[in-house]
C-alpha cells in the first residue's frame, strides 16, 4: 500500500527528549563533567508531558533533557577545557610515576585553565538577568567565605569568596540599599533592593563548620566557581554605576584615619588592606568626587504614591544617621556594623576586636553602646546601653523604637520576620499590630496591658439578655436558605471543579484551624502571663 | 711472633719501595693499612680482641681440642697443612697485588717461599704456644690468616650447610684433599655427661663446635664477650659509643677539602652527553615543537561585562528559559526569639521528630533563645545550600499556572431554586402499616390512592390526603412491585410477587369505575385457538375474588417489575434471569394474551418502560438501555449509561429524555436527540440510587437512595431543540431511616401536584409536599 510503515517513537515527542545517559554520550564526557556543564551552562531537565511516550514505553524512572539543549551544549568551548584537563591529569600522573620532576613543573606551568566570561555573558545576556540572579550566588559566597582554609575547598575560592562578599557589603553600604534583615536560627538573612531589583541573601552565624559527609562539594564547588565569576562581574557594574574605584579602595580620610591605628599589627600591607577594607568601617573612593548636595536629582514628578514611597525610603536611608555605636566584643560584629553604616550611622569597636576600629569606647559622643551580656561594669552615663536586637528590629520597623526595652537583661521582646505579609484571615502576632501601631504614630499605650486584665473577669460574667426570637429566627432561616442553595449549587459542580473546589477548601480549612491554634495559644500566653503579674501584685 | 710479622712487614714495605710504579691508589691503600696495622701494634693485644675473635678463638681451641682429645699426628700434621695452605692463600692474595704492576716473577717467587717458611714456622710456634700461652698467639695469628668470613674453618669444605645432614655418617666433613674429616669419637652417654657436669668445672664454658664436632672450651674474654652481648652493648670492650660528634658536613667552610680525590678528566671536558640533549632540544625548538613560555594573560580578572548590551543577544532561548524560583523566605517561627505562639508543644515536638524529613512542614524546630549571644551554629546550613544547588541543576522546571481562583467562581450560577417553585418542600404525611421494607408504590391516577407493596406479604391502599389505610390485601409472599394502571377509565393495579402477578381490583373511588373494570375482565371471551403461552392466566374465585383479586398471572420466573402501558391495556414484567431469552414479557390485558418480544438475551434485564406516546419500549439491562420499535420490532437506540449497574429508570412525559439511576451513586441524564451518551450525569447522593421519577407535569424529577434522602430536582426540558435541559437540584428531602443499610426504595410523583412519595426500608411511606 501507500508509503513506508511508520515506526513508533521516531517522531514526535521521543525524538525532542534524549535521557541523561545518551546525552552523556552524545557530549562524550564523565558523569562528573556533564553535571558541572549542566550546572554552568544551567541546563536542567526536562519532564515531558507523556513520560511513556518519550521512555518509548518503558516506565522506568529517567531524567530528560531537552535534545536542543543538549546540541546547545555541544559547541561549548569549556568542554573542550574539560577534556584538554583530563589529558593533563592524565600526564601530570605518568610523569609523576616516573619522578621527572621538572616535566611536572612545566606541566603544572601549562595547566590549562578555563574562563566562565563567556557564559555568563550568554546566560545573563542583560545585567538586570544577571542581578536577578544574584540572590544565591550571595548565600554560596558568604558560605564559603565562612569555611576554614584547610581542607574542603582551595584556599583562593575562600579568599575571592571572601572578598566578593566584602565588596558587596561594601557596595549595599554606599548605595545604602538594605531593606530587611531577620536574625534566624539558621543564620542572618539581609534584603536589599538593587536597580529595582530585590535581593535577599543569607549569612551563616560565625562558626566554624561541622563539615556533613552525605554532602558533594565538588558539586558546591562548582557553583561557587560560577557564582564567584557572576559576583565578580555584578561587583564590577555595580561599582561602576556608583563611580566607585573597583576593586575597591578606602578613600583618603578614612585610609589616614586607619593608617594612624594599627599599622604594625599586620605583617602583610596587603593583608591588612583587604582586613580594612572588611572592616566595613570607612567610606570607599570615588573616581569622581562626590558632590556635597543631594537636591541634584532628577526632576520632582508630583506623583502621589511614589513620591510617599521614595519620602520613606529617603528617611529609612538616614535612619541611624547622627548616632554614635559602639560595638562590645561580644556582638556579632560585622553584621551590626554592616548593618549601622548602611542606615548612615558611625559605629566603632575595641581595638583589639578587629582593624579599623575609629573612636574608643571613652568618647563622649557615643550614644549606643550594644551589648549582649546580663550586665556591664564600666557604665558612661550619656549613652544607652541596649542589646543588639534593637538594631535589627529599628531597621524592620524602620523608625527609632523605644529602647526601654532593649536594655539589657530586660527580656527581649520577640523578633518578627520583616518578610511576612499577612493577608487577609492570616494571623498577626500581637507585638507586630503593636509595631505598626508604633508606625502610625500611636503612642504605645501602658494600659494595653491593664486593659486586657480589666477585660477577662468582665469576660467571665457572662451575662444572658432575652433575645428577639422572631427576628433571629429569620435570619437563621435566610442564612440556612443560603447555604443549602450553595450545598445544591456545588452538587451541580463538575467533576474537575468539584476537585479543585474541595482542594482549596481543604487548604482554606487547614489555614484557619492553624491560625486558630496560634492564636489560642498566643491567648493562653497572654492570660499566663496576667496571672503571674497578678500573683506578684498580690504577694 | 712479633718479630716475625714485623718481618713481614718490613718485606711489604720493601716491597712498596721497590715498586714505585704502583697507581696512586694502591699506594693510598697500602698506605692506609699501614697506618692501621702502625695502630694495630700499639694496642695490639687489647685492639683485636674482638675483630678477629671468634675464628682465631675456635681455631686455636681446636686446636687444643685435638691435642688434648686425639693427640694424633696426624690431625697436626692437618693443621700444619692447613696453614701451609692459607699461606697459598696469602699468596695469592699477595699474587693479585703482584699482577697490576707486573714486575718480575722473582721478587714474588721470594717472597713466597719466605712466607711458607713464616707460615710453618708460624704454625709450628702456635702449636707448641697454644698450651702455654693461648689467647695473645692465637688471636695474633688469626689476624693474618683468615681475613673474610667465607674462608673460616677453612679445614672442613662441606660449606654453611646444616651440619645434620651427616648426623648419620661417620664423619663430618672433608678436608681440602677431598679426605673424610672423622667425627670425634665421643662415647658419652648421660651419664657420663652428668659426671662431666658435676667434674669438670669448665664444662659450663663449654661449648660443641658444629663443623667439627669437638667440644670448645670458651677463655675468659670470650665468656666475657657473649655476657657484653647478651646485655645489648657493644662487643667491643674499647668502643665509646659516647663519642662527641664531629660534624663532617658543616656550615663551616673548610680550608682544607673533605676528600683528598684529584678531579676527574671528565669534570674538565665537555660531555657528550649533554651536547646530545641539547641538540635534541635545540633540534625541537627549530622544528617549533617546543614553544616559548606564553606570555601571562593581562586582560584583567573582572571587567565591565555588559559594557554592549546587545539586544540581539537575546535568543529564544532566554524567553523559553524558567528562572529557578528564589528561595521561601523565612516566617517569624524561624526567628532566634520568635512569638511564644509559634514554638511548638511537646506532642507537636515529637510528632515533628517522628515524622519522615521529606513530610515535614517545618524543617527546622522552631526555638527561642534569651539572647544573640546564645544561638548556636545552625548544623543544617550547609545541607540545605546542598540541597538548594541539586534542585537547581537536577529538578525539572516546569511553569505551572498557578490556580488562583476564587473558590465562589467554581460553584456554577443556577437559578434560585425560590424562582422553581412548585416542588415539594417539607415531609406532611407519613403513611406507617407496613411492618417490612416497602418496595413500591403507586399513586392513583387520579392521585386520590395510593398503593404499596411490602415485604410483609401485603399490599396495602391509602388514601393519599389522609394517610389512611383503606383495604389491606394478603398475597402469598414478599411484593417486589406495584403499579397502578394508568388508564383512569380502569381501575386495577398489577402487584408482582414471586412468580406471580396478580391483577386487583381495589374497589376504591368511582363505583362505575370498578364495576366497569370487572366486566371488562368478565367479558372477556376465550378464542377459538388456544395459544400455547408460556405465562397460564387464571380467573380468581372465591375468597381471592372476594379480596379484589381478578386475574393471576403465573410465570415461569420470579417476577422483579410490572409496568403499564399509558393506555392501560399492555403490562410489561421483568423477569430477570441471566440464562434465558424470556426476561421480558408483555401481557396484553384485555386479550389475556403474552408475548415474549425478544429472541435474545442481551444481558440481565433490570427494568423496563413503555414510552409515553410512541411505540418504544425501553429496556434497561445492567449497563444499556435499548431502545425498541415496537411496530417494527428494531433496536433503535442504545444508550450508554457510563455507569456500572443500572438500578432505575423514568422516561420523561415528553419521551424525549431517560433518567437512569444507577447502584454507584449516579443519575444520568440523557437526551435522546442529542446523543446515546449522557447529556449529564449527577453524583448527587452519597449512596446507590434504588429509584428516579419524572413528575407528569411539572418540570420536577426525583432520586431516592440508600442514603435515606430523596433529591428533588428540577428539569426543565424546552420545546425548542437547540435549548439544552436546565437540570437544578432543588430540594434535598430526608426523613427515612436508614435500616439495614438501606434507606429509599421507591419514589413516585403525584399525577397532578407537586408532590412526592418515598417507601423506605423503615417500612413507612413519605409524602413530601
Amino acid at each position: 500500500m501507500g508509503g513506508l510503515q511508520k515506526k513508533k517513537y521516531e517522531s514526535g515527542s521521543a525524538t525532542n527528549y534524549v535521557s541523561r545517559n545518551k546525552a552523556r554520550k552524545k557530549l562524550s564526557l564523565s558523569l562528573a563533567d556533564f553535571r558541572r556543564l549542566c550546572i554552568l551552562k544551567g541546563i536542567y531537565p526536562h519532564e515531558p508531558k507523556h513520560k511513556k511516550k518519550v521512555n518509548k514505553g518503558s516506565t522506568a524512572p529517567r531524567t530528560f533533557y531537552l535534545l536542543k539543549d543538549i546540541r546547545f551544549l555541544l559547541h561549548e568551548p569549556v568542554v573542550g577545557k574539560f577534556r584538554e584537563y583530563k589529558i593533563f591529569v592524565r600526564k601530570l600522573r605518568k610523569a609523576y610515576g616516573k619522578a621527572e620532576w621538572s616535566g611536572v613543573k612545566r606541566m603544572k606551568e601549562n595547566k590549562p585553565v578555563y574562563k566562565l566570561d563567556h557564559i555568563i555573558k550568554e546566560r545573563y545576556p542583560t545585567f538586570i538577568d544577571a542581578l536577578r540572579d544574584v540572590d544565591d550566588a550571595l548565600s554560596m559566597c558568604f558560605l564559603f567565605s565562612t569555611f576554614a582554609r584547610t581542607g574542603k575547598c582551595h584556599v583562593q575560592t575562600i579568599q575571592l569568596c571572601r572578598r566578593l562578599g566584602v565588596e558587596w557589603m561594601n557596595y549595599i553600604i554606599d548605595l545604602r540599599s538594605l531593606r530587611k534583615v531577620f536574625l534566624s536560627i539558621k543564620g542572618i538573612y539581609y534584603q536589599a533592593e538593587v536597580l529595582g531589583q530585590t535581593i535577599t541573601w543569607i549569612v551563616p552565624y560565625q562558626f566554624a563548620h561541622d563539615h556533613p559527609t552525605d554532602v558533594d562539594y565538588r558539586v558546591m564547588a562548582t557553583f561557587t566557581e560560577l557564582y564567584t565569576t557572576l559576583l565578580g562581574f555584578v561587583n564590577f557594574r555595580l561599582y561602576q554605576t556608583l563611580n566607585l574605584v573597583y576593586p575597591p579602595k578606602l578613600d583618603g580620610q578614612g585610609e589616614f584615619n586607619l593608617k594612624s591605628t594599627c599599622e604594625e599589627d599586620y605583617a602583610l600591607e596587603s593583608e591588612s588592606y583587604s582586613e580594612k577594607l572588611s572592616a566595613l568601617s570607612a567610606s570607599l573612593a570615588r573616581t569622581v568626587p562626590l558632590v556635597e548636595d543631594e537636591e541634584a536629582e532628577p526632576d520632582h514628578f508630583p506623583a502621589e504614591g511614589v513620591s510617599e514611597r521614595q519620602k520613606c525610603q529617603k528617611t529609612l536611608k538616614k535612619l541611624f544617621e547622627g548616632l554614635k555605636f559602639f560595638l562590645n566584643r561580644e556582638v556579632p560584629r560585622e553584621s551590626l556594623a554592616f548593618l549601622i553604616r548602611c542606615f548612615g550611622g558611625q559605629v566603632s569597636w575595641d581595638k583589639s576586636l578587629c582593624i579599623g576600629s575609629t573612636y574608643d569606647e571613652t568618647d563622649e559622643m557615643i550614644t549606643h553602646h550594644i551589648v549582649d551580656r546580663p550586665t556591664i561594669n564600666k557604665q558612661y552615663i550619656n549613652r544607652y546601653y541596649i542589646q543588639p536586637q534593637w538594631v535589627y528590629d529599628c531597621v524592620n520597623a524602620k523608625i527609632l523604637l523605644p529602647v526601654e526595652e532593649y536594655f539589657l537583661g530586660v527580656t527581649l521582646p520577640p523578633h518578627l520576620s520583616p518578610f511576612v505579609e499577612e493577608s487577609e484571615g492570616d494571623y498577626v502576632p500581637p507585638e507586630k499590630l503593636k509595631l505598626l501601631a508604633l508606625q502610625r504614630g500611636e503612642k504605645p499605650r501602658e494600659e494595653e496591658d491593664d486593659q486586657i486584665q480589666f477585660c477577662l473577669p468582665q469576660r467571665l460574667s457572662v451575662k444572658v439578655t432575652p433575645g428577639k426570637v422572631k427576628q433571629e429566627n429569620r435570619m437563621r432561616t435566610e442564612q440556612e436558605e443560603k447555604a443549602e442553595e450553595k450545598r445544591l449549587a456545588i452538587m451541580m459542580m463538575k467533576k474537575k471543579e468539584k476537585y479543585l473546589y474541595d482542594k482549596i477548601m481543604f487548604g482554606k480549612k487547614r489555614n484557619v484551624r492553624e491560625v486558630s491554634l496560634l492564636r489560642n495559644r498566643c491567648h493562653f500566653t497572654i492570660v499566663c502571663a496576667f496571672f503571674c503579674k497578678f500573683k506578684n501584685t498580690i504577694e | 711472633m712479633t718479630k716475625l710479622k714485623n718481618k713481614k712487614r718490613n718485606l711489604e714495605e720493601n716491597e712498596d719501595e721497590q715498586l714505585p710504579i704502583f697507581d696512586k691508589d694502591g699506594g693510598e691503600d697500602a698506605h692506609l693499612d699501614d697506618g692501621d696495622e702502625d695502630q694495630g701494634d700499639l694496642s695490639d693485644s687489647e685492639e683485636s680482641v674482638f675483630s678477629g675473635l671468634e675464628e682465631s678463638g675456635s681455631e686455636s681451641d681446636d686446636e687444643e681440642e685435638e691435642d688434648e682429645e686425639d693427640g694424633s699426628e696426624e690431625k697436626s700434621s692437618d693443621i700444619e697443612e692447613d696453614k701451609t695452605a692459607d699461606g697459598d692463600g696469602d699468596d695469592q692474595l699477595s699474587a693479585k697485588e703482584v699482577i697490576k704492576p707486573q714486575t718480575d716473577g722473582q721478587n714474588s717467587k721470594e717472597k713466597k717461599k719466605k712466607k711458607k717458611a713464616a707460615g710453618k714456622e708460624g704454625g709450628e710456634e702456635s702449636v707448641a704456644s697454644v698450651r702455654d700461652s693461648g689467647l695473645q698467639i692465637s688471636s695474633q695469628v688469626d689476624e693474618y690468616e683468615h681475613d673474610t668470613s667465607d674462608e673460616e674453618d677453612i679445614r672442613n669444605t662441606v660449606g654453611n650447610i646444616p651440619m645434620e645432614w651427616y648426623k648419620d655418617y661417620p664423619h663430618i666433613g672433608y678436608d681440602l684433599e677431598g679426605k673424610k674429616i672423622f667425627k670425634p669419637i665421643r662415647n658419652k652417654d648421660e651419664l657420663d655427661e652428668f659426671l662431666d657436669k658435676m667434674e669438670n668445672p669448665d664444662y659450663w664454658r663449654t661449648v660443641q663446635d658444629k663443623m667439627t664436632g669437638a667440644d670448645i672450651r670458651l677463655s675468659d674474654e670470650q665468656v666475657d664477650l657473649v655476657h657484653r652481648l647478651q646485655q645489648g652493648k657493644f662487643g667491643d670492650v674499647n668502643f665509646n659509643e659516647y663519642e662527641p660528634a664531629i660534624d663532617f658536613f658543616s656550615n663551616e667552610v673548610m680550608i682544607h677539602p673533605v676528600t683528598n680525590r684529584p678531579q676527574d678528566k671528565r669534570s674538565f671536558i665537555p660531555s657528550l652527553i649533554e651536547k646530545e640533549k641539547v641538540g635534541k632540544l635545540v633540534h625541537a625548538i627549530k622544528m617549533g615543537w617546543i614553544k616559548p613560555r606564553r606570555p601571562k594573560e593581562t586582560t584583567p580578572q573582572y571587567y565591565d561585562l555588559w559594557a554592549k548590551e546587545d539586544p540581539n543577544s537575546i535568543l529564544g532561548r532566554h524567553k523559553m528559559h524558567v528562572p529557578a524560583p528564589k528561595m521561601k523566605l523565612p516566617g517569624h517561627e524561624e526567628s532566634y526569639n520568635p512569638p511564644p505562639e509559634y514554638l511548638l508543644s511537646e506532642e507537636e515536638r515529637l510528632a515533628w521528630e517522628q515524622q519522615d524529613p521529606e513530610y515535614r512542614k517545618l524543617s527546622f524546630l522552631p526555638q527561642k533563645f534569651a539572647c544573640l549571644r546564645a544561638v548556636p551554629a545552625y548544623s543544617r546550613f550547609i545541607h540545605e545550600r546542598f540541597e538548594r544547588c541539586l534542585d537547581l541543576y537536577l529538578c525539572p522546571r516546569q511553569r505551572k499556572m498557578r490556580v488562583n481562583v476564587n473558590p465562589e467562581d467554581l460553584i456554577p450560577k443556577l437559578p434560585k431554586p425560590k424562582d422553581l417553585q412548585p416542588f415539594p418542600t417539607t415531609q406532611s404525611l407519613v403513611y406507617r402499616g407496613h411492618s417490612s421494607l416497602v418496595r413500591s408504590i403507586s399513586v392513583s391516577p387520579s392521585g386520590q390512592w395510593l398503593v404499596s407493596g411490602s415485604d410483609d406479604c401485603t399490599v396495602r391502599f391509602w388514601e393519599v390526603s389522609t394517610a389512611r389505610c383503606l383495604k389491606t390485601v394478603e398475597v402469598g409472599g414478599a411484593v417486589k412491585g406495584v403499579a397502578w394502571n394508568p388508564n383512569p377509565s380502569i381501575c386495577l393495579v398489577a402487584v408482582s410477587y414471586d412468580d406471580t402477578v396478580v391483577l386487583l381490583n381495589p374497589g376504591l373511588g368511582d363505583r362505575l369505575v370498578c364495576t366497569a373494570t370487572d366486566q371488562l375482565i368478565s367479558s372477556y371471551e376465550e378464542p377459538e385457538e388456544v395459544m400455547d403461552q408460556s405465562v397460564q392466566w387464571a380467573v380468581a374465585e372465591g375468597e381471592g375474588h372476594e379480596q379484589g383479586h381478578r386475574l393471576i398471572l403465573k410465570h415461569p420466573k420470579t417476577v422483579r417489575q410490572v409496568t403499564w402501558h399509558g393506555k392501560g391495556d399492555y403490562l410489561a414484567c421483568v423477569m430477570p434471569d441471566n440464562g434465558s431469552s424470556l426476561q421480558v414479557v408483555i401481557h396484553q390485558v384485555s386479550k389475556r394474551r403474552t408475548q415474549n418480544p425478544f429472541r435474545k438475551n442481551k444481558g440481565l434485564v433490570q427494568c423496563v418502560s413503555f414510552h409515553p406516546i410512541r411505540p418504544y419500549f425501553f429496556v434497561a439491562t445492567q449497563r444499556y438501555v435499548r431502545v425498541y420499535n415496537l411496530i417494527k420490532q428494531e433496536l433503535t437506540k442504545k444508550l450508554m449509561a457510563n455507569c456500572k449497574w443500572i438500578s432505575s429508570m423514568a422516561i420523561h412525559p415528553g419521551g424525549d429524555n431517560v433518567i437512569c439511576g444507577s447502584y454507584d451513586c449516579r443519575l444520568a441524564w440523557f437526551d435522546l436527540d442529542l446523543s446515546t451518551k449522557p447529556y449529564k450525569v449527577l453524583r448527587h447522593h452519597k449512596k446507590a440510587l434504588r429509584s428516579v421519577a419524572y413528575h407528569r407535569h411539572y418540570p420536577l424529577f426525583a432520586s431516592g437512595s440508600d442514603d435515606g434522602s430523596v433529591i428533588v430536582c428540577h428539569g426543565m426540558v424546552y420545546n425548542d431543540l437547540l435549548q439544552n435541559p436546565l437540570i437544578v437540584p432543588v430540594k434535598v428531602l430526608k426523613g427515612h431511616t436508614i435500616t439495614h443499610d438501606l434507606g429509599v426504595l421507591d419514589v413516585t410523583f403525584h399525577p397532578t401536584q407537586p408532590w412526592v412519595f418515598s417507601s423506605g426500608a423503615d417500612g413507612t411511606v413519605r409524602l413530601f409536599t
